[in-house]
């Protein structure tokens, strides 16, 4: 078996080119920061308010993700393991605030309650808004995991906690952990919402210092001190996910056991309805209230149609693209786990951390070089979002390897199959609900990114968010709510498909191989 | 600077036609600039070379009038324009970053340190005489790199169930004073708020600008943007802020009059922050279509441009002699001279001071 996995194949070849061209913003930052001299980098470095800066961004990634997962574990386990009624009109609902993007979340707040600014402001807007990214992975390990453990575990006395911790808890750790890197990283990147709530982060100074001195050089001196922390990062959740690795997975038979909640029912029932009401009830009554206030509503023009097309076209590309550039690297660090193949993994995720507008600006700095004719030409948009959204594909495609057996390969190679039918009959098919996942994570997000957008679209081009920016920076909130509302409403159908695909069915349903 | 100095012959000897013919293209502009309702169809026939020529315009600059604007060149002159909108400092960060590969025709930009940054990196090609001439000599670069289309004026917004019109300091120093303590509102990161530090430094001197923007910063809450800042002052969250005077009447657009909870005033002229400011536009060295590029800053300083962006709902002050905005309630000539260019610079001194006291 090990010669056959030893086998040198074009997997690595093309994981090692993917992950390469993933990571050139990392290169381009790394190359601008060296042009800023020693001076100009002791000024910067050793201002007053990057002491300010590392504390709040450290202090709001620290309590978001610790929230987020509390949360999306709490949400996940009274859907899947209670006998709370209702099961996946919850999950829909406590997936959906995925649908709303950050910035719009961001003003919904800020729109109808002022006084949510500054810290604490931060920490609801941004737990609301990506808890999701925890309960669904939890939830989908949950539902596909045998609970039978968990309920011998209870059979023999240990009453309702001691299951959870030492059953389910661990059961979960890989979904915990991919779901809080996520978190953390798109913590780390963010600047749309905390520019609205007041709350200054690395993320939020690096747009300062390109939009203020137009010097590539400071600002990427600057976002090299951000990927050192996303390395951080990285590395802890390295080594979280080396501690919880297999999961049997209940592939026949048995349903769960569900654990009664008795007295409790109402109280959880009203929880969760709490959370979906901050959640998903916040922005969606924002986005009728500006509808019906704001006077400079028109009814959507001709354009919105034209806008909507393009960025559904956008979405859906990119989507394609990028689901099919994580296979490759997933496969690669799942089927070798080096130290090679998880460098190539991990740099990947760094971009996540970057801020929007220094992959934009990267991908420009490349593109303008050595790939011309292809500036600003819908191509090179596609290409920066898979750049950008790269990571969200590869942790989806990531976790559904996860399940996959070791050794299921070489069972089949050994009967004498090519590598390409192996993989098309047996390992992709074992995946699809993680392409499909990666898929509808991709498109959600894409539907609604901005920054990158702005520099690289085709001239002439609008989509549905540069519109509501158009609008929302002219004070035109009424005008900018038809494009929001249209962006919540296209990205329904992906988070439906995302809590489908990652749920499925429960386990009991035998699962086609 | 030397990949401009060392353009090849060939090059040059494409300018130079280039430059003639826009000079024609431009003479002829300036006649519908004087003639404005007659001017359509000599433009035309002028502009016979370059129609459907389509230039790349990279716009900072308020869409909706962009786009009128646009609209109205394309139909006097034949000439296309994709218009590529975004946020002037990030339009620039993008031109700086293509370099003399950029697509980039024009950059029409909110404020000069935008324009002097490129202007600086040699990436801009010199304006037509003929279109510096239009608008005052002060509202253009110096070195006749871009030229001024349109002018915005610094206002102190304040909540008007706060304070009273009287209670409008005088000069934006005494927004330093503690008695503002816990009552201001500034948008530091705002590519707007620079130009008024840069003053306070030509004024008071380095020192003296570093104390009070650390008095200001002790008064303030700090906003992400003029947006934020001004509907802050009108819910009453803040008792007042800094901003140019558009944003207060986008608002009022927005949130319509019997939403309206505060006003403008202004500070004394002569003062750091009585700051007229232009809008201005380049021709980038590099763009390959230079006369229907000079074409359409000749078309920017016109009469029927000015009128329509004296008219539109960016409520700007046209700079076009004979041109006033019935908007505004203030007339530019109670504002003030206009802010040199040249004084403002590209503000990097003030970037540095705000860095250093904490603000960014």
């Amino acid at each position: 078996m090990r010669t056959l996995r030893n086998l040198p194949g074009p997997l690595p070849l093309v994981a090692g080119l993917v992950a390469l061209l993933v990571a050139s913003p990392l290169v381009f930052v790394g190359l601008q920061a060296t042009q800023a001299g020693s001076d100009t980098a002791h000024r910067l470095l050793a201002r007053p308010v990057m002491e300010t800066l590392l504390w709040h961004t450290v202090a709001l990634t620290t309590v978001v993700t610790a929230g987020t997962l509390v949360l999306g574990f709490a949400a996940a386990y009274l859907v899947e393991r209670t006998d709370l009624p209702g099961c996946r009109a919850w999950t829909v609902a406590l997936a959906m605030p995925l649908a709303v993007p950050e910035f719009v979340h961001g003003y919904s707040w800020v729109s109808l309650f002022p006084q949510v600014q500054g810290y604490w402001g931060a920490v609801l807007v941004m737990t609301s808004s990506l808890y999701p990214l925890v309960f669904l992975p939890v939830a989908a390990t949950l539902r596909h995991a045998d609970a039978s453990t968990e309920e011998v575990a209870r059979s023999l006395g240990h009453g309702r906690l001691a299951p959870l911790w030492r059953v389910t808890l661990p059961l979960t750790r890989p979904a915990l952990a991919g779901g809080a890197l996520l978190v953390s990283l798109y913590l780390l990147g963010e600047y749309g919402a905390f520019a609205m709530l007041r709350y200054t982060t690395f993320a939020t100074a690096i747009y300062n210092e390109f939009q203020t001195s137009f010097d590539m050089a400071s600002a990427s001196l600057l976002t090299l001190a951000l990927v050192g922390l996303a390395l951080l990062l990285v590395a802890l959740d390295a080594r979280a996910a080396r501690r919880g690795r297999v999961v049997r997975e209940g592939t026949t038979g048995r349903g769960c056991a569900l654990v009664p909640l008795g007295r409790w029912k109402p109280v959880a029932a009203g929880a969760l309805a709490a959370v979906v009401g901050v959640t998903l009830g916040v922005p969606v009554f924002a986005l009728v209230h500006w509808l019906a206030r704001g006077s400079s509503t028109t009814l959507p023009s001709a354009s919105i149609v034209t806008e909507t097309a393009t960025t559904l076209g956008y979405a859906l590309s990119s989507a394609a693209v990028a689901t099919a550039a994580a296979v490759p690297v997933a496969l690669y660090s799942w089927r070798r786990p080096t130290r090679l193949a998880r460098t190539v993994e991990r740099a990947a995720y760094l971009t996540r951390a970057l801020p929007g507008i220094a992959v934009a600006l990267s991908v420009v700095y490349f593109a303008i070089r050595y790939a011309q004719p292809l500036y600003q030409q819908p191509s090179l948009l596609v290409a920066g979002y898979v750049v950008l959204f790269f990571p969200l594909a590869l942790t989806s495609v990531r976790a559904s390897l996860a399940h996959v057996p070791h050794g299921v390969e070489d069972v089949a190679r050994s009967l004498g199959v090519h590598r390409i039918v192996v993989l098309s009959r047996v390992t992709l098919p074992l995946i699809l609900p993680g392409l499909g996942a990666a898929f509808a994570m991709v498109t959600l997000t894409a539907s609604t990114e901005l920054t990158a957008t702005l520099l690289l679209r085709p001239t002439g081009t609008e989509t549905l968010a540069t519109q509501f920016w158009v609008y929302t920076t002219g004070l035109s909130y009424g005008a900018a709510a038809p494009y929001a509302a249209v962006m919540v409403a296209l990205s329904v159908p992906a988070v439906l498909m995302l809590t489908r695909r990652t749920l499925g069915t429960r386990a009991t349903a035998p699962r086609e191989i | 600077m030397s990949r401009v100095v060392l353009r090849s012959a060939r090059r040059s000897a494409l300018l130079a036609t280039a430059t003639a013919m826009s000079l024609s293209a431009l003479a002829l502009a300036g006649c519908s600039g004087s003639n404005d309702s007659g001017g359509a169809s000599s433009d035309k026939e002028s502009a016979g070379s370059l129609k459907g020529q389509t230039i790349t315009v990279y716009s900072g600059q308020h869409e909706q009038t962009v786009s009128a604007l646009v609209k109205d060149f394309q139909a006097r002159t034949g000439i296309r324009a994709n218009v590529r909108s975004g946020d002037e400092a990030e339009l620039a960060n993008q031109i700086l970053t293509e370099g003399p590969a950029s697509p980039a025709d024009v950059f029409f930009a909110e404020n000069p340190p935008a324009l002097t940054t490129l202007e600086n990196k040699g990436l801009l090609a010199k304006v037509n005489a003929a279109t510096l001439a239009a608008v005052p000599s002060a509202d253009s670069s110096a070195q006749g790199d871009w030229v001024g289309v349109s002018a915005r004026e610094a206002a102190f917004v304040h909540n008007t169930g706060k304070l009273q019109a009287g209670q409008v300091p005088p000069t934006v120093k005494d927004l330093a004073d503690a008695t503002w303590r816990g009552k201001l509102g500034i948008a530091p990161g705002e590519t707007d708020f620079t130009p008024i530090v840069t003053r306070m430094i030509k004024t008071q001197g380095e020192a003296g600008a570093k104390s009070w923007l650390e008095g200001l910063k002790a008064n303030s809450k700090v906003y992400g943007s003029n947006e934020d800042l001004v509907a802050a002052v009108n819910r009453g969250e803040v008792e007042g802020g800094v901003i140019d005077h558009y944003y207060w009447y986008r608002l009022r657009d927005e949130q319509g009059a019997a939403h309206i909870h505060s006003a403008l005033g202004y500070f004394k002229q002569g003062d750091p922050g009585a700051l007229v400011d232009v809008s201005g536009a380049a021709v980038l060295s590099h763009g390959k279509h230079q006369a229907a590029a000079q074409a359409f800053l000749a078309y920017l300083t016109s009469k029927p441009a000015q009128q329509i962006i004296a008219t539109s709902e960016s409520y700007e002050y046209p700079l076009a002699a004979g041109v006033k905005n019935a908007k505004v309630s203030r007339s530019l000539a109670d504002s003030g001279s206009v802010a040199q260019a040249g004084d403002l610079g590209d503000g990097k001194d003030a970037l540095q001071l705000l860095q250093s006291v904490g603000l960014l």
